[in-house]
């Protein structure tokens, strides 16, 4: 049976897409070596469209509104710019209400796009431009650490990781922060109120990164503008080993927090990249794996769910568990050295 | 010997669910379809495969190691169809249900008629409703099309107007739309089904067809104002979900082009086996069919004159699972819980459910918990479904379920009741049927693949119906009484076919059993104290025919609705005492 790959890599190549939400203007060019906080794209983007119903405002029909409606798809309107005029010895005049852009003009009606913003898309991460896709966005490849959390809150930011984390259990409070800690990313453990979310926000901090977080926490942890990444689950699970070992002897360096939701359509999932330094290439991750003796693996259900262990055994046929259910399973043993029977659709390979 | 009645072709039917991909063997044995053997493997429609056709093809390797037989070439893809040297298949058909939920805006002329008829249908499939929009919408136009600009729609369902009626309401309606769709990138412009007003058809495709690339049409589903008819529109829609996963799941193009375009939605599938059934086994009751399964909560109800179909991805034990709370409290659901577990564990267990949905309950507190929850995403599911079954069908309490024989179940969460008691208890206390009813176990998930396999074959579901494929879990009799606990409220008297005969006198708040083995009858004889009423009114006795089953013969004497004790130590006591009665251990 195949098995699913929790990525917490050491040195390993990594290749993101990096696309805008409309589409727009690609800044960036092939070979081009970008920074995390680099734009590689922007578009305009408008959130509100307003429907003038010229007939109507000037009591025609569609088809004379249209004769009277004075401006084109594209052109560019300013508030209170007038662009009809009716009639008559009094004619009346239809005047835009704001600025904007018309999108569309026929039926008597003129539909403006107003409100417009624009988007920057930055590179999120430091690496080489490897493709870029027209009107979308680019793909960028880096090399360095991996660590997959299994919840985002959708931001991204990069900087000075420091580790609070002393242990996997660690539980950040309000008072581990201090003014020190401006600008960086934390390394911390489980986080149980929604102050610490708050006073990371009002240093501000850069990011966050932490074992688990209350579900209740979510709603306020989404509202934050700093990205939280949470490595192992809700409530209070410390940080699995090979995630807490590898993004604390990281500490110090820049890394970037792509606290992307998880998409198990896309497999998009929030990350910790760290870039690192190369002599060669490294290989790529493997996605999937044979379940087999020997695979570094976490449970992510009881028994023992969130620890990392090692398959000793993939038992033939079915198992009978302790719930009664019978399922394909393994022998797992532990890094406390106990040895637990787990279903494989229980666990995921950890590399 | 048996004489065969059919033309002795083999079928293989797929079901690709959202955790897992079954590929199950048809074939005919002594004259008549049997099912053989399923084979099972993950689903794979999501990253890092993100093709459903993988899973597919691991479920048929995993089910050839059973057979024994070849059925895949040396590239993995299907043999059809079958070949001299025995290896492949005649046919094939396939059903569906992996895929995120379909973004559905709903569009009708007044909120109480046409909305309402649309929304029922929107929930035929595996569709939910982001936004609706009616004329007693107080949004302007500009903000209807901002609205769907935001939400990107996959499919907008339209109805409105009885046949001939209205046009300007629905040319109002319909701006909107048009312009919404025109300012969308063209890949991202949403598929439509128009089922309103007929005589406005013409109009509607030229209204918007220039920036709709998929304008599909069905029989209007409120032709009259008393009227409803969405049975042509869920048709359609069928097509139409398939089409939609098409563009979303890489494979199933490969399915549907191995099956020669016999693929359906599952919950349609299903469906329509509730309708062939309704029709072939009608009686006075209706006939009910669950599905407990990741993606969604399938009911289809099967009544003499009418069907209905509700598909609830809100109820899903799945990656839906965090926003159950959105319906019910952590307090509900541990309800149901014969452990004592704290509201703190129950809410992390939610959420890391949804983000493994295909993982298992390994420990007992764990199954306890997705026992407990499966309960409770059911009794929802039926509380919402009920709202929508006919008004003029048997009932015993117009606040309680309709009688019901049989009734039908399936899903993971019932694959996952390793013990039948474990299931039938699940569906007693979720569903609470009342009367007398048939329990039927589908631990093969097999019915929406006979819906399926009807349109290739229609001897096939027929004939694996009646050759035991599907587990009875027994009789169940539940009277409708108000009692005191521990009352004596039914006796009932089972005389076997040997002669033999036990007796069972019920008392108010408890379950008894008498054992009738799979596949013999009885006779049962009943008598109803305290007004107790099983379907032939307050008090009313009788004697009927009734049928063996895994847990025999089932009287559910714990009153309707079910009122557990409210003090937790009692509660969980009396729930560990059910599930004992039951076998569930």
């Amino acid at each position: 049976m195949q098995a699913p790959v929790h990525h917490v890599i050491g040195l390993t190549s990594i290749i993101r897409e990096r696309l805008l939400p409309v589409p727009g203007t690609v800044n960036a060019r092939v070979q081009q070596k970008v920074g995390a906080n680099d734009i590689v794209a922007e578009a305009r983007w408008s959130h509100e469209h307003v429907l003038l119903d010229v007939a109507r405002l000037l009591n025609v029909s569609p088809a004379a509104a249209d004769r009277l409606i004075k401006c084109q798809v594209d052109d560019q309107v300013a508030a209170s710019a007038e662009i009809a005029v009716g009639k008559g010895l009094f004619p009346r005049t239809v005047h835009t209400p704001r600025d904007g852009r018309v999108v569309a003009v026929g039926g008597g009606q003129v539909l403006l796009e107003v409100g417009e913003s624009k988007i920057e898309l930055r590179a999120g991460i430091p690496g080489t431009v490897i493709q870029t896709i027209p009107n979308q966005g680019v793909i960028i490849q880096t090399t360095g650490g991996l660590v997959q959390g299994v919840w985002g809150n959708g931001r991204i930011d990069s900087g000075l990781m420091v580790n609070l984390a002393e242990t996997p259990d660690s539980v950040l409070t309000v008072g581990r922060l201090d003014v020190s800690l401006r600008g960086s990313i934390l390394l911390a453990g489980i986080v149980k109120d929604a102050e610490t979310l708050q006073a990371a926000g009002d240093l501000p901090v850069r990011g966050l990164i932490i074992s688990s977080i209350f579900p209740s926490l979510i709603p306020k942890a989404r509202e934050m503008r700093y990205p939280i990444m949470v490595t192992d689950g809700f409530g209070a699970l410390p940080m699995n080993s090979a995630a807490h070992k590898l993004l604390a002897t990281n500490a110090k360096r820049e890394v970037t927090v792509n606290a992307e939701a998880f998409d198990r359509y896309t497999g998009a999932r929030p990350e910790v990249i760290i870039p690192l330094p190369i002599s060669s290439e490294p290989a790529a991750p493997h996605e999937m794996e044979n379940f087999a003796p020997g695979l570094q693996v976490r449970l992510r259900r009881p028994p023992a769910m969130g620890t990392i262990g090692s398959i000793v055994n993939v038992l033939p046929g079915l198992t009978t568990l302790p719930s009664g259910l019978r399922a394909p399973a393994a022998e797992v043993k532990l890094e406390n050295g106990e040895t637990v029977v787990a279903p494989l659709v229980n666990l995921e390979v950890v590399g | 010997m048996p004489t065969s009645l059919v033309s002795g072709n083999s079928l293989l039917a797929i079901d690709v669910g959202a955790s897992n991909t079954r590929a199950v063997m048809f074939d005919v044995i002594e004259g008549e379809y049997r099912f053989v053997a399923s084979g099972v493997a993950p689903s794979t429609a999501e990253a890092p495969f993100k093709d459903v056709s993988e899973g597919a093809r691991d479920a048929i390797a995993n089910l050839q190691r059973i057979l024994g037989k070849t059925l895949l070439d040396a590239n993995r893809d299907l043999i059809i169809p079958s070949q001299a040297n025995g290896s492949g298949v005649d046919a094939l058909v396939v059903t569906l249900s992996a895929g995120p939920a379909i973004k559905t805006v709903v569009l009708g002329l007044l909120k109480d008629v046409s909305l309402d008829s649309a929304r029922r249908l929107t929930e035929s499939t595996y569709a939910r409703i982001s936004d609706t929009i009616s004329l007693n919408d107080a949004r302007k136009s500009d903000q209807q099309i901002d609205s769907l600009l935001r939400i990107r729609p996959d499919l907008l369902i339209i109805a409105g107007g009885t046949d001939g009626g209205a046009s300007r309401s629905i040319q109002k309606l319909l701006e909107p739309v048009g312009l919404a769709s025109y300012l969308m990138p063209k890949d991202k412009r949403p598929t439509v089904l128009y089922a309103g007003n007929e005589k406005m058809q013409a109009e509607v495709k030229s209204l918007v067809s220039a920036h709709i690339p998929a304008l599909h049409f069905s029989p209007n589903i409120r032709p009259s104002l008393e009227t409803e008819d969405t049975d042509p529109a869920e048709r359609e829609l069928a097509q139409i979900i398939i089409n939609l996963r098409k563009k979303q799941l890489k494979g199933v193009d490969t399915l549907n082009t191995w099956s020669g375009g016999h693929m359906l939605p599952t919950a349609y599938a299903t469906g329509r086996m509730v309708r062939f059934l309704s029709k072939v086994y009608g009686s006075q009751k209706g006939l009910l069919s669950v599905d407990l399964g990741a993606s969604a909560v399938t009911i289809a109800a099967g009544f003499k004159d009418r069907s209905i179909l509700k598909v609830l991805p809100q109820f899903g034990i799945g990656e839906n699972l965090s926003a159950l709370l959105n319906h019910t409290t952590l307090e509900d659901i541990l309800r149901w819980s014969p452990l004592d577990i704290s509201t703190g564990v129950l809410r992390d267990y939610l959420f890391h459910k949804s983000l493994y949905p295909s993982a298992i309950a390994a420990t007992k507190e764990d199954f306890a918990i997705a026992q407990a929850v499966a309960r409770e995403a059911l009794y929802l599911a039926m509380q919402t479904a009920r709202r929508d079954f006919p008004q003029n069908i048997r009932k015993i309490k117009p606040t309680l379920v309709p009688l019901f024989d049989p009734i039908l179940a399936g899903g993971s969460a019932l694959s996952d009741a390793s013990r039948p008691g474990q299931g039938l208890l699940l569906l007693l206390d979720s569903i609470q049927p009342v009367g007398v009813t048939t329990v039927i176990l589908d631990q093969n998930n097999l019915l929406p693949l006979l819906g399926a396999a009807a349109s290739q074959n229609n001897i096939l579901p027929v004939q694996v119906l009646d050759t035991g494929a599907f587990l009875s879990a027994g009789t169940v009799v539940s009277p409708v009484v108000s009692a005191k606990y521990g009352a004596s409220i039914l006796r009932a008297k089972l005389v076997y076919e040997n002669g033999v005969e036990a007796q069972v006198d019920l008392k108010y708040g408890s379950l008894e059993t008498l054992p009738l083995a799979i596949g013999e009858t009885g006779k049962l004889t009943v008598q109803c104290l305290h007004g107790a009423d099983i379907g032939f009114g307050p008090g009313r006795g009788g004697i009927l025919p009734v049928s063996g089953g895994a847990l025999g013969v089932v009287f559910d004497g714990r009153g309707r609705p079910l009122d557990l004790p409210s003090d937790p130590v009692r509660r969980r006591e009396i729930l560990k005492k059910w599930n004992w009665t039951l076998g569930g251990g």
